[in-house]
């Protein structure tokens, strides 16, 4: 397949008008890629790629600014400061504290950039495409997160408490106990990972698709009298872009913001 | 969720968008391992210790800032305590030499009033003396002059010393009665 392909992945010949043919919707065939190349049954594609390059730009990023930091900060190293201040004060300080969260800093701090880098990926040309917008994605970050957390529940709490914790478990609460332990176990265990990596996974992946929809529009429409509809999907276009842009910085803030409250409660004295 | 679920269950795609495709996830673990190994390792570190060090470059230079401001109070306070000896030193030298000068000026005042009154006393002896020696020599000058003049006028000589002295005394006691009386005249008349 070639670039404008995987960029797109529709019939660039097909204008409104035009018999015979149609309007391709974007779906989730938006969403799969074919190979860039293959390594035996292994099959390298484009989200693999930007998620690679993500790491290769957050870890250039850094190296800028950080590799060879000085107490008075050149322009690249305030601009880092900056941002690791933000997410170091903004997030893990005031979640976790800056005793209890000073040991979290680098994982946070590494979560959101990386997360937003992989997010930012959707308006960059040619990439063009949130790589977050692949469950995959998010779901090893979220895998990773629910990991610390049961982790340091279980170290802070032992087993009994651990599960006390997971559990909600209240004897106050008499004969609804019970349900409601039940309740608890699935909604922190198994409903709260899910939830953290859908969260982000789906606010990509709505948002990738307005934009794709709309460009795919404003092609469709450029025959005719249509052109005038073209313009307006193409403002539609310009304004989703830059909405997603903002979103893009949110998801991965929330991401991690969600992060820092998960490992919060797993220090936290029990209740 | 449950509508994404159903919804993506749904629609004729390859893939259930829900489930993660295990090369991805591992591809992506892997990236995110990448980002947090250099930043955790190397980058992280790096800029800790220059903040630290920019921390205490800065509160080095406050606290030295606040030493050197202790100091100068420490200093404007010992040259205020300094100054503030000093005037009462010079208060207290003031107040010595009032009081040295008025004990010098009183004792010098008594002094001279002493010395006056000495003198004076000195003058009236002198006078005395003098107005003592006069009046004796007088009274001996008088009593020649008249017993030479009596001699004349008697054309004999008193040669008789007790008789002349006699004679002498009675006429001077007579002359001082009658000048006394004089006086004592001349004051009840005026």
């Amino acid at each position: 397949m070639s670039a404008d392909m995987n960029t797109l992945a529709f019939n660039t010949e097909c204008h409104l008008f035009i018999p015979g043919c149609g309007f391709e919707a974007p779906g989730l065939h938006s969403f799969v890629f074919d190979p860039l190349f293959s390594i035996g049954s292994f099959n390298f594609n484009k989200p693999m790629l930007l998620a690679l390059l993500s790491t290769v730009v957050v870890v250039w990023f850094f190296w800028a600014a950080f590799g060879r930091a000085k107490v008075v900060p050149g322009k690249l190293q305030m601009i880092g400061e900056a941002g690791y201040d933000f997410v170091r004060r903004g997030l893990v300080y005031d979640a976790l504290g800056k005793k209890e969260g000073e040991k979290y800093v680098p994982f946070m701090v590494s979560l959101f950039f990386f997360v937003w880098i992989m997010n930012l990926w959707s308006i960059i040309p040619v990439a063009q495409f949130p790589v977050t917008s692949v469950i995959a994605f998010p779901a090893g970050l979220a895998l990773l997160v629910w990991l610390l957390w049961v982790g340091l529940t279980f170290k802070k709490h032992g087993f009994v408490g651990a599960f006390k914790n997971f559990s909600g478990y209240d004897k106050s609460l008499g004969w609804v106990l019970p349900l409601l332990m039940v309740i608890e176990l699935l909604s922190n265990l198994i409903i709260r990972p899910f939830t953290h990596a859908v969260r982000l996974f789906a606010n990509m992946f709505a948002g990738h698709m307005l934009i794709v929809m709309f460009t795919i529009a404003s092609w469709y429409l450029l025959n005719g009298v249509g052109i005038v509809y073209a313009g307006a999907s193409f403002v539609m276009t310009i304004l989703m872009t830059a909405f997603e842009l903002f979103i893009q910085a949110v998801q991965a803030y929330i991401f991690v913001l969600l992060a820092c409250n998960y490992v919060q409660g797993a220090l936290a004295e029990h209740h | 969720m449950n509508a994404l679920v159903t919804l993506a269950s749904e629609v004729e795609v390859p893939e259930n968008p829900l489930v993660p495709p295990i090369p991805e996830l591992v591809i992506g673990l892997i990236a995110f391992f990448l980002v947090f190994g250099f930043l955790a390792k190397k980058l992280l570190p790096n800029i800790n210790k220059v903040l630290d060090e920019r921390r205490a470059a800065i509160e080095g230079g406050m606290e030295k800032a606040e030493a050197a401001q202790a100091e100068a109070q420490q200093v404007l306070e010992d040259y205020r305590a300094q100054l503030a000896d000093a005037r009462h030193e010079a208060a207290r030298l003031r107040q010595e030499a009032q009081e040295q000068g008025a004990a010098l000026i009183a004792e010098m005042r008594a002094e001279g009033q002493r010395q006056r009154e000495e003198i004076i006393a000195a003058g009236h002896a002198q006078i005395e003396a003098d107005r003592k020696q006069a009046a004796h020599t007088l009274r001996q000058d008088v009593g020649k002059l008249a017993t030479d003049l009596a001699g004349k006028l008697v054309g004999e000589s008193l040669e008789d010393h007790a008789r002349q002295s006699r004679t002498i005394d009675r006429f001077l006691d007579e002359l001082e009665a009658k000048s006394a009386t004089d006086t004592a005249k001349a004051e009840a008349g005026r």
